[in-house]
């Protein structure tokens, strides 16, 4: 699991300096929803989350939903009157599905009565194909739910299996099918580059979600983070470490077949079927607007002040239950950090950076970023913008380092 | 433990016959510091309260390895009965001396200012090649040697095997040889008995102008130099002005006193007594080692012998890894150079490391000792170059070059090219004996001769080039006999080679730092070696980067950096924002560490890596 950075003490009151809130009523807000709850934990993950088992009380669940309410309470008193209604909310985990419906759509309803939702808001949750079905997804659609997002991973078993995932492949399908009869909009999330995954298996896995036509697909290259079991495996020889190599054919290979059907990349590992289908709720978080984030472990944005919860879920409970932020510490961003957010971030999507927005410095170095192949050239002299090409997505790092040199 | 002397004879005030000077040659680890604490505690300069281990090593290095540096003497107490049965007073100086092949010359001052040697030896190691050098060196000196087996308290001593070996190096019987133990405490009261009935005292003209050795001189921040003394005539005192015979420098003589084991000041120092100065001066270069003290006014006619400038060895360029440290680095060496006699440097400029200094050592110790405490002590971050010896190059047109740095190795037309050379002295367990001689083979070393010094072991004796031994030949030997070999050397002139300079080139770059002078037979070995390594050191980068080793314009080996291909997280959603601009400022800070040849990008652990004699570890 990933240790939490070091920041800053957070006041119990969860108080943010009147600075940060200027802007609120002008930027959009998000709210992402943590819900830190698996049946089993795969191999690969390092996210904040627990089965029951580890928490060891079958009263956990229920306990989280009373408490992210609170946080909610906490979040509408630390806002103030100013805070807009909310354009997008997000619930990931963990697994959120693991929770009855009714506790996702309570949540949201509490949300919408706190902050109010935008018109046309999006709101989505991701999915274990294995823990939905139909009455599940008409639930959440008929609660005001939009998307759904399900981690499908790969198509082919003996990759599964490594992952530790478990859902049949079949049963992605049958979610699929239930969620779009439901009215939902579907995305679905590929990893490449898992041990003993070859370049034919990854093409399966590609066209078989190409072959239920979602309107939004991401693909990740397998990180392997340290603290997981994987990181175990791959330490001990048990499995390979990935190879950025065989990642960057993977790469290669997806954004071709998307493209080829018609869907075009809009972050580096994003694609959506139309502009209308990208994920409105992520393109938040590149775009350095304001977003809430709910439950144990959650990180938080507001006017420059970045912040994340405590990890475990019962010491996130008492916090709330004693009236305090489960606030573990805090960060305010200097201009400097904000400006390399700003290109950290905004590098990865395809509307790109603007060159004019850049430094001087910054702005020497496209000439040799184009000759490089790394962004491209007609869109920098047309419309001043660095939009990376596929060889500069998978060098984004070293293109962000070119920009921010100092 | 209470001291067993009741009258303590005053420095200045003590006969030459109550006089013994004597000081312990041992291997590292075989015990010397422990049977000192040990005897300053039964004398009673020391009390338990104040007791530390190795309570003479002062700095942390020594401590920490076992070894000491820079020497001391205690001056300790100690009463023996005479024939009549009467108590009488003793002085026992004990000078202790560096153990290290590095500081030869340092151990020989010391030697000479004593007139016995303790050879204290591991009773379940036998003796080491350096202490037998030493052993050598005190030989030589006339010092009267008494053997000592110390550890006896251990399961694995084996007393009676090493006392038959030490008695054959003495020339001695077998039980004439001490048993002690440094650590419980056994046997070292009857060997200061020894000490006092074997060793000769001192002696000298009380009445001739004043001559006394320096055999060592420490930078103490508070006071400036500490220079150690043996006064072989005359007598030394409070506020006189005094003269170093080889520099002809005057000063005055701010403080004179001895060492038990705090430095006392006292009324001055007479024939035959230890001591230490203090004359103001800030620069241990002003009261050099082996030197002769003598008084202003009254100015001895000759110096004592066996005086040498001190003459470094080996070199090696030190550069900080962040180039804005270099005037650091450049007071550090100031600073060291105050205690250091030994040491030189100038200022060097590097295409791959930018701006450092070109050090001369005495040895690898020498420079491994130097680099650690600007490290330490002075918290720099340190590359050092693969260390070399000095070549002397003659051209076809008779020019002759001094080479102290590869890279300065001329390109013409060379008619001859010398290279320094030592006699080195390895002593190993018998069933070595195949193994070493390959070694010494392959090192380009030519055999001397070889003597059985017990059954089971033997000393062998080898002419080798300094380069050789400089490059990795301690640690072969050392892992070809399982440990068991020790070795030492002397500088012994020099020979001519055919050697040759590798040059190592990055996308047709040279980069200097990689060059070296090796034999003509090896630069195959060397290119292949360091261009693989180099291959698994230097991060993928852009664009595809060949590596080369050439001889002039002939390359020998090749490799290639393959370009990368991906470096983009997968990820990176709200909470992964933080970590990853974090990790961002970490690398622009690594960026800025980064050298730069020409287009390549090498972090500067790739080139400590590279420049160190281990494996690589596998990149990434």
């Amino acid at each position: 699991m990933p240790q939490l950075p070091e920041g800053d003490p957070a006041p119990p009151t969860g108080q943010l300096p009147a600075s940060a809130l200027t802007h609120l009523p002008r930027r959009p807000l998000a709210v992402y929803v943590h819900v830190p709850f698996c049946r089993v934990r795969c191999g690969y993950c390092d996210f904040n989350t627990y089965t029951l088992g580890e928490l060891g009380s079958e009263r956990s669940p229920a306990t989280y939903v009373d408490s992210a309410q609170r946080e909610l309470a906490l979040a509408d008193r630390v806002l103030g009157p100013d805070v807009p209604p909310v354009d997008t909310v997000f619930f990931g985990g963990g697994t959120p599905t693991m929770l009855p419906a009714a506790d996702l759509t309570g949540l949201l309803r509490g949300i919408r009565e706190t902050f109010g939702l935008a018109p046309g808001a999006e709101v989505t949750t991701e999915a274990n194909p294995d823990s939905v079905d139909a009455a599940y997804l008409e639930t959440l659609r008929e609660n005001g739910f939009t998307r759904v997002s399900f981690g499908v991973q790969s198509a082919v078993p003996h990759v599964l299996a490594t992952l530790d995932r478990t859902h049949d492949p079949a049963n992605v399908e049958r979610a699929v099918a239930a969620a779009r009869a439901a009215g939902l909009a579907v995305s679905l999330d590929l990893i490449y580059g898992t041990p003993g995954e070859s370049t034919g298996d990854w093409a399966t896995s590609v066209d078989a979600a190409l072959a239920l036509a979602p309107e939004h697909l991401s693909a990740y290259a397998l990180t392997v983070e340290e603290g997981t079991k994987l990181a175990a495996q791959v330490r001990r020889g048990v499995h390979p470490a990935p190879d950025p190599d065989d990642e960057a054919d993977k790469y290669a290979l997806v954004d071709e077949r998307l493209a080829a059907a018609g869907y075009g990349w809009y972050e580096i590992s994003n694609w959506a079927r139309t502009p209308t289908d990208r994920c409105r709720h992520n393109l938040h978080y590149w775009s350095g607007a304001n977003w809430w984030g709910i439950g144990p472990g959650a990180h938080s944005h507001v006017g420059g002040v970045r912040w994340w919860n405590v990890k475990h879920p019962s010491a996130y409970a008492a916090r709330l239950a004693s009236g305090d932020s489960p606030a573990a510490a805090r960060e305010t961003l200097t201009v400097e950090q904000r400006d390399d957010e700003r290109v950290l971030l905004g590098i990865r999507l395809a509307n790109g950076l603007p060159i004019d927005g850049l430094g001087a410095q910054a702005r020497l170095r496209v000439g040799e970023l184009i000759g490089d192949g790394l962004v491209d050239g007609q869109l920098a002299l047309t419309d001043r913008r660095l939009v990376l090409t596929r060889r500069g997505r998978l060098l984004a790092d070293t293109v962000v380092h070119a920009l921010l040199a100092t | 433990m209470s001291p067993r002397a009741r009258t303590v004879l005053q420095p200045h005030a003590t006969p030459p016959a109550a006089i013994r000077n004597f000081c312990i040659i041992a291997h590292i680890d075989h015990g010397k510091s422990t049977l000192a604490d040990r005897m300053l505690q039964i004398t009673g300069v020391v009390d338990e309260r104040s007791m530390r281990a190795q309570y003479l090593d002062r700095m942390d290095i020594e401590r920490e390895r076992g070894i000491t540096i820079k020497s001391q003497a205690v001056r300790m107490p100690w009463e023996l009965a005479d024939e009549a049965g009467s108590l009488q007073p003793y002085i026992l100086n004990m000078i202790d001396t560096p153990g290290h092949v590095d500081f030869t010359y340092e151990v020989s001052r010391s030697l000479a200012a004593c007139e016995g040697a303790v050879l204290l030896v591991d009773a379940a190691q036998g003796i080491e090649a350096q202490t037998l050098a030493n052993l050598y060196l005190a030989m030589e000196n006339d010092l009267h040697v008494i053997p000592v087996l110390n550890k006896i308290d251990l399961p694995a001593a084996q007393p009676e095997k090493y006392a038959e070996e030490l008695a054959k190096l003495v020339g001695c019987e077998p039980e004439d040889c001490l048993k002690v133990s440094g650590k419980t405490g056994v046997g070292v009261e009857p060997l200061l008995d020894e000490i006092v009935r074997q060793f000769p005292s001192p002696v000298g003209d009380a009445d001739a102008p004043s001559r006394a050795m320096i055999f060592d001189s420490v930078y103490d921040t508070y006071r400036g130099v500490v220079t150690y003394v043996r006064v072989i005539d005359g007598n030394l005192n409070p506020r006189e002005r005094i003269v170093m015979m080889s520099t002809k420098a005057h000063h005055e003589l701010l403080e004179i006193g001895v060492i038990s084991p705090e430095p006392v000041p006292g009324k001055g120092l007479g024939v035959g007594e230890v001591g230490y100065l203090i004359t103001g001066v800030k620069d241990v270069r002003q009261s050099r080692v082996g030197d002769t003290v003598t008084n202003a006014s009254k100015p001895a006619t000759t110096a004592l012998g066996g005086y040498r400038d001190p003459k470094p060895m080996v070199f090696s360029g030190l550069y900080p890894i962040d180039g804005s440290d270099y005037p650091d680095l450049r007071d550090a060496l100031d600073k060291l150079k105050l205690n250091d006699a030994a040491l030189a440097y100038e200022p060097e400029t590097s295409a791959a490391l930018g701006f450092g200094f070109r050090c001369g050592f005495l040895g690898l110790l020498h420079l491994e000792i130097v680099r650690e405490r600007l490290e330490r002590e002075f918290n720099l971050d340190l590359i050092s170059t693969q260390p070399n010896v000095v070549y002397d190059v003659t051209m076809e047109d008779g020019k002759e070059i001094t080479v102290t740095n590869p890279s300065e190795f001329p390109g013409g037309k060379v008619a001859e090219v010398r290279e320094p050379i030592v006699r080195a002295t390895i002593l190993a367990p018998s069933e070595f004996i195949g193994a070493i001689m390959e070694l010494c083979q392959s090192k380009r070393g030519s055999l001397r001769g070889m003597d059985y010094l017990s059954e089971d072991r033997v000393e062998m004796r080898y002419t080798l080039p300094l380069a050789e031994i400089v490059f990795d030949f301690f640690d072969q030997l050392k892992s070809r006999t399982r440990g068991y070999a020790s070795l030492d050397y002397e500088p012994d002139g020099d020979q001519v080679a055919d050697l040759v300079k590798v040059d190592i080139l990055l996308q047709g770059e040279p980069v200097d730092a990689f060059s070296a002078i090796v034999h003509k037979d090896r630069a195959y070995g060397y290119g292949v070696m360091m261009a693989g390594k180099l291959k698994e050191l230097i991060p993928r980068q852009q664009f595809e980067v060949p590596i080369q080793a050439a001889v002039g314009a002939r390359i020998i080996a090749r490799e290639n950096i393959r370009a990368i291909r991906k470096d983009v997280l997968a990820k990176c959603y709200g909470g992964d924002i933080s970590r990853k601009r974090k990790l961002l400022e970490k690398q622009k800070a690594g960026k800025k560490r980064m050298k730069n040849i020409g287009s390549v990008e090498v972090p500067p652990e790739a080139f400590i890596a590279a420049l160190s004699s281990d494996e690589p570890a596998k990149k990434k």
